[in-house]
C-alpha cells in the first residue's frame, strides 16, 4: 500500500551522502550518530507502520548547543531535518525520507527541576509523558495531559502533536498544560519561549509551535505546568442498549452542569476486544460503555455519581458498575487505555481521529458503520465522548493490498464525514501524512496559504520535516 | 478620519483591499473601550466591528457559542447566563480603569486574549478560543480552528491571533468553548498577612486537592485598611462546605479565614478583576506576569526604588497589578530592571500618551523572537497596514 506521496529524495543531497555524514560526525560524539542501515532501520517508521523511509542518517544529540549545531549545518547543507521523540505518531509525523537526517531527542531525557510553590516542572524533550508524572507522583501532583501511549510518547512529540488524552475534558490538551519552551530554530538560533509565568509577551509564538508537527523547529526544553491530584478518583461503567441512547447520556449530563474528569465511550465490537485483553469486568451485554470518572472526596464523589446515575437511568442505562477498588479502577482504564494495543492482537487496524459536534454522534456513527460495511470491513469505536472526538479502529489485514486500500479509503471517508458535520480531520493526532492531502477538504487555499507564510517565517526551503501537513503540491514559502 | 463600518465580512474585505491600494493604514476597534491601551498609533482610518453582530452559534450541550465580532460581550454573557453558562476566563472589563466609555465587543476579548482571575484555573482567553474568521492584509476572508474544541488540524493560527491587538487582522467571528456556571461560588478571606505570607499561603492552596478557582491579595490600602487575601471556591454547595473547611484547616497557620458569599463576594472579585482600586487616579498602572512566588520579590524591589508604588496580587501572587506615580516615564527602567532578572515581563496598561510613545509599552523581545515576530506580522500583513506600531514601535 503507497496511497500517500513522499517528496521524491533529492539526488544532489543523496551523491553528498559522505560528506554530509562527515559533517555531522564532527558535531556529535561518534555514538550519537547513526549510519549503518541495520542501526536506522528502528527509525524508518513510526505508528503508522504501512509507510517506511530509511533515513538517510539519524543524529541523537544531547544538549540544546549540539541540536543547534545540526540545525545550523543541515539549514546550510540543504538537507532535510525529521525531528522525531519516540516515534508513537499515529498519523506518520515522525515517518523520515530517504535524503533526510532525523533528529531524535531521546537521550535528552531528564527533568530538571521541579517548583511545586508554583506548579510547574521543567523538562527535557526527550523525556517520556509518564515520567513527569511519575516524577511528581509522591508530592501528589501530576501532569495532566495523559495519551493513552504515555509509556512511550515524549514531552517533543506531545508538543509536537498537542496531544489529548482521556481527562482533557477537564484539564485540556497539551497547549493548555505548557509554559515555555526552548526551541532551536534552521538556522541554529535557540530560541526560548515562555517561562514559568502564565502569560508571555508579545505574539503567542508558544501556542503556534504547540501542535506544529515540527515544522517550525527543534524543541529541547519546555516548561510545563504540573497540578495537584484530587482527593481520589472513581470511575464507574454505564451500559447502554443503544449507542443513541450513551451519546444522549453525555449530551444530559453536560446540559446539567456536570463536567467529569473523563467519559469514554465505546462500543460493542470495542467492548469485546478490550474487555478480552484487559478483564476489566465491562459489561458484555450492552450495545455502548461509558466510562465516566469523578473525582474528590468519597462523599463529593458519592454525591456527584448520584446526579449522574440519576441522568443515565432517565436515558435508558442497564448495567451501572462503580469500581470497587483501585485495583479495578486501574483494570477499567487499563482497558480503555489499551484499547488500540488490544486491538493489534486480533486484527491490523487504522485508527482515525477526527472530532464532531457531539450533537452529530447518533447521525456519524451510523453513517461510519455504513461506510465501513460498504468496503466490507469491520470498526470497532472508542472516542472521548465529552468533546466528540472519535477514534474509530477500522480493522483489516496488512497482508491483502486491496483489504488495506480498502480500509484507508473508509478511513478518508469518515474523516470527509467529520469535516461535513461541522467537525476537523484531527483532534489530537496530528496531520502527518496521513491526513495531509485532506487538508484542502478542511480549508480553502486561503487558509492554508496563511498557515504555509507563517510556517515560512521558521522555514523557507521546506526543509523543517517537509513531507507532512501540506498538500505536497501548491506549496508557498512566503 | 474615514470610519468603515462594514456589515458583512465581504465588505470588510473589499474596503482592506482598497485600502492596501490607498497605502492609508487601519485602525481595528471593536467598542473602542481599550482605546488608551498599547502604543498611541497614527492612523487615518479606522475599521469598525459594530456592523458585525449577532450570535451564530450556541450549542449548550456542546459548550460551545460563536458571534460575529462586534457582538457587545454583555450580549454574549447574557446569551450564556439564560442557560446556566459562562465564558471560562472571567474577561476584564477595562471601562473603569481606563475611564473610557463604549460597549466592549466580543472579538476585542479574543484580540486582546482578555482574561481575568479565573485563568489561574480555567485558563486564559486564548484557551477557551477555538475558531475564529479573520481579514488579513491582504483582504483575504481566512478561517483558523472551528467549533469543535479538539482540533489539532494544520498550524494554531487562533492562538496568534489571540492577543494580537488587531494587527495580524480584523476578526469578523470568533468560537469560545464555555463552562457551566457553578452551583454556588464563596470567598475565603484571611486579613493582616504580609505579601510573603500571603503568596505563601496562595501556593500551598493552589497546590492542594480543594482547587480555588482564583486566588489574589490586596495589601494593607488596596481598598481597606487591613491586607486581605482572598481565595474563591466554586463548586456544589456541599462540596464548597466540605473543601472551605478542609482549607481553612490546612491553612492554620495563617488563622481562621471569613467566608463571604454573594454581592459581597461577587464586588470584591469585580474589584481584582477589572483592577478598580486603580480607576480615577493619575498614576501609571502596569501589569507584571512573573512566576507566582516571585510576585512579592518584585514588588520589594520596585518599591524600594519607586516611592508611591502601590500593588496588588491575582493569580496566586503571578500577575501583579502596579500603580506608579506617572512622573516622566512611569519608572519603566526601575521597573524592567526589577523583573528582568526574575525570568518575568512588565506591560504598561494605563499611562498618558505622551509616556505610551516614549516608553516600550510590551516587554522588548529579545531577538530572535523578535525577528519571529515581526516576521508573523508581515506574513499576515505584507503591507503594514493594520494598527502599525500599536505593539513595536515600527512594526
Ligand atoms: C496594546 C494593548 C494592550 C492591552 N493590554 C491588556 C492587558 O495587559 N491585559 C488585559 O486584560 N487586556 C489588555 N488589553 C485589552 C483588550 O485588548 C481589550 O482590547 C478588549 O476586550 C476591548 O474591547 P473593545 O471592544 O472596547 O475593544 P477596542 O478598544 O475597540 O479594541 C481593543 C483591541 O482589540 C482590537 N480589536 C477590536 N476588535 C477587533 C476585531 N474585530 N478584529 C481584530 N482586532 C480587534 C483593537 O485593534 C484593539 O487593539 C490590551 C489592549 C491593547 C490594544
Ligand atoms: C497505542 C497508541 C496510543 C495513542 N494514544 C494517544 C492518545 O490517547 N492521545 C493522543 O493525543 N495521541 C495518542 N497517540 C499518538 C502519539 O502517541 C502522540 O502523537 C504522541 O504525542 C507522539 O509522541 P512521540 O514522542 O512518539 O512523537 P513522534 O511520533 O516521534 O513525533 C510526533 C511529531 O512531533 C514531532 N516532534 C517530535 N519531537 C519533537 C521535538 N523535540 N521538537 C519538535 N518536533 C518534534 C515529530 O516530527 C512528529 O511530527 C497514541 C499512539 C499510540 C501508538
Amino acid at each position: 500500500m503507497s496511497a500517500i506521496a513522499f517528496p521524491v529524495p533529492d539526488q544532489s543531497i543523496l551523491a553528498r551522502r559522505d560528506a554530509i555524514i562527515a559533517g555531522l560526525a564532527r558535531l556529535v560524539p561518534a555514538e550519537a550518530l547513526i549510519t549503518s542501515a541495520d542501526e536506522r532501520r528502528p527509525y524508518e517508521t513510526d505508528a503508522l507502520t504501512a509507510y517506511r523511509r530509511l533515513p538517510m542518517a539519524v543524529v541523537l544529540p544531547s544538549t540544546t548547543q549540539e541540536v543547534a549545531a545540526i540545525m545550523k549545518f543541515c539549514g546550510e547543507q540543504g538537507v532535510p531535518i525529521v525531528p522525531r521523540g519516540a516515534g508513537t505518531s499515529l498519523a506518520g509525523g515522525a515517518i523520515p525520507q530517504e535524503d533526510a537526517v532525523v533528529i531524535g531527542v531521546s537521550k535528552m531525557n531528564r527533568i530538571l527541576a521541579i517548583d511545586y510553590a508554583n506548579r510547574v516542572a521543567r523538562v527535557q524533550a526527550g523525556v517520556t509523558n509518564l515520567a513527569v508524572t511519575g516524577e511528581v507522583s509522591a508530592e501528589g501532583f501530576f501532569y495532566a495531559p495523559d495519551p493513552s501511549s504515555q509509556l512511550a510518547c515524549s514531552i517533543g512529540g506531545n508538543i509536537g502533536m498537542n496531544s489529548g488524552g482521556a481527562h482533557c475534558l477537564k484539564y485540556g490538551v497539551t497547549t493548555n498544560n505548557v509554559l515555555g519552551v526552548t526551541l532551536v530554530m534552521l538556522d541554529g538560533s535557540i530560541v526560548e519561549v515562555g517561562g514559568a509565568h502564565l502569560d508571555a509577551p508579545g505574539l503567542d509564538i508558544l501556542g503556534l509551535i504547540v501542535g506544529s508537527e515540527g515544522q517550525l523547529g527543534v524543541v529541547t526544553e519546555a516548561t510545563v505546568r504540573i497540578l495537584r491530584s484530587a482527593e481520589g478518583a472513581r470511575p464507574v461503567l454505564f451500559g447502554f442498549p443503544t449507542s443513541e441512547e450513551a451519546g444522549a447520556a453525555v449530551a444530559a449530563i453536560i446540559g446539567a452542569g456536570i463536567i467529569p474528569v473523563a467519559m469514554e465511550f465505546m462500543d460493542k465490537p470495542a467492548i469485546e476486544i478490550c474487555e478480552a485483553f484487559a478483564k476489566a469486568g465491562y459489561p458484555m451485554d450492552v450495545e455502548a460503555l461509558l466510562i465516566i470518572e469523578v473525582e474528590g472526596s468519597d462523599t463529593e464523589m458519592d454525591a456527584q455519581l448520584a446526579r449522574i446515575v440519576a441522568i443515565a437511568r432517565e436515558h435508558g442505562v442497564k448495567t451501572v458498575k462503580e469500581s470497587q477498588s483501585a485495583m479495578e479502577s486501574a483494570a477499567i482504564w487499563k482497558g480503555r487505555k489499551s484499547a488500540f494495543g488490544a486491538t493489534g492482537r486480533i486484527a491490523d487496524y487504522i485508527c482515525m481521529d477526527g472530532t464532531i459536534p457531539t450533537g452529530q454522534l447518533p447521525y456519524v456513527l451510523r453513517r461510519m458503520d455504513e461506510i465501513v460495511k460498504g468496503y466490507g470491513l469491520r470498526v470497532a469505536n472508542v472516542f472521548h465522548a465529552g468533546d466528540g472526538n472519535l477514534h474509530p479502529l477500522i480493522l483489516y489485514n496488512c497482508n491483502d493490498p486491496v483489504e488495506a486500500q480498502k480500509a484507508e479509503d473508509a478511513g478518508m471517508d469518515i474523516l470527509k464525514l467529520c469535516v461535513e458535520v461541522g467537525g476537523c480531520l484531527t483532534g489530537e493526532h496530528g496531520v502527518g501524512i496521513e491526513k495531509r492531502d485532506l487538508m484542502t477538504f478542511q480549508f480553502n487555499p486561503e487558509d492554508l496559504n496563511q498557515q504555509m507564510r507563517v510556517r515560512a517565517v521558521f522555514d523557507q526551503a521546506w526543509l523543517l520535516n517537509p513531507a507532512k501537513v501540506f498538500p505536497l503540491e501548491g506549496r508557498v514559502a512566503a | 478620519m474615514t470610519l468603515h463600518i462594514p456589515a458583512t465580512e465581504a465588505q470588510a474585505c473589499a474596503i482592506v483591499k482598497s485600502v492596501i491600494e490607498s497605502g492609508t493604514p487601519l485602525s481595528i476597534i471593536g467598542g473602542n473601550t481599550r482605546a488608551g491601551l498599547g502604543r498611541p498609533t497614527q492612523t487615518q482610518s479606522t475599521l469598525s466591528s459594530a456592523g458585525l453582530t449577532g450570535i451564530t452559534l450556541y450549542e449548550p450541550s456542546e459548550m460551545v457559542i460563536g458571534a460575529r465580532a462586534g457582538t457587545p460581550l454583555a450580549l454574549v454573557q447574557e446569551t450564556l447566563a439564560a442557560r446556566g453558562q459562562m465564558l471560562p476566563f472571567e474577561p476584564m472589563d477595562h471601562r473603569a480603569l481606563l475611564g473610557s466609555e463604549g460597549e466592549p465587543t466580543i472579538g476585542a476579548v479574543a484580540a486582546g486574549n482578555v482574561s481575568g482571575p479565573r485563568r489561574i484555573n480555567a485558563g486564559a482567553a486564548r484557551d477557551s478560543l477555538i475558531g475564529i474568521r479573520l481579514v488579513n492584509g491582504r483582504g483575504e476572508a481566512i478561517k483558523s480552528g472551528g467549533r469543535v474544541m479538539k482540533n489539532v488540524t494544520g498550524l494554531d493560527l487562533v492562538k496568534l491571533v489571540s492577543g494580537s491587538y488587531g494587527t495580524l487582522g480584523f476578526l469578523t467571528e470568533v468560537i469560545f468553548r464555555v463552562l457551566p456556571v457553578p452551583e454556588r461560588v464563596v470567598t475565603l478571606v484571611w486579613r493582616g498577612l504580609s505579601d510573603e505570607a500571603a503568596v505563601a499561603l496562595l501556593s500551598a492552596a493552589l497546590g492542594s486537592p480543594f482547587e480555588p478557582f482564583a486566588a489574589a491579595h490586596l495589601p494593607e490600602g488596596i481598598g481597606a485598611d487591613q491586607a486581605r487575601t482572598l481565595l474563591r471556591l466554586e463548586n456544589f454547595s456541599d462540596s464548597i462546605d466540605y473543601r472551605s473547611r478542609e482549607l481553612g484547616d490546612l491553612l492554620r497557620v495563617h488563622g481562621a479565614p471569613e467566608m463571604i458569599e454573594g454581592e459581597a463576594s461577587l464586588e470584591l472579585w469585580h474589584d481584582v478583576r477589572d483592577a478598580r482600586f486603580f480607576s480615577g487616579t493619575e498614576e501609571a498602572v502596569w501589569r507584571l506576569s512573573l512566576a507566582p512566588t516571585l510576585g512579592p520579590k518584585a514588588t520589594a524591589t520596585i518599591s524600594a526604588r519607586v516611592p508611591g508604588a502601590r500593588w496588588f496580587y491575582d493569580w496566586g501572587g503571578g500577575l501583579v497589578w502596579l500603580a506608579v506615580p506617572a512622573g516622566e516615564d512611569a519608572a519603566a527602567g526601575a521597573i524592567r530592571a526589577a523583573i528582568k532578572p526574575l525570568g518575568g515581563h512588565a506591560t504598561l496598561v494605563r499611562a498618558p500618551a505622551a509616556i505610551r510613545a516614549s516608553v516600550p509599552v510590551f516587554e522588548p523581545l529579545a531577538e530572535p523572537l523578535m525577528r519571529v515576530s515581526t516576521g508573523i506580522k508581515t506574513s499576515f500583513d505584507p503591507a503594514g497596514i493594520f494598527e502599525p506600531g500599536r505593539i513595536y514601535a515600527g512594526t
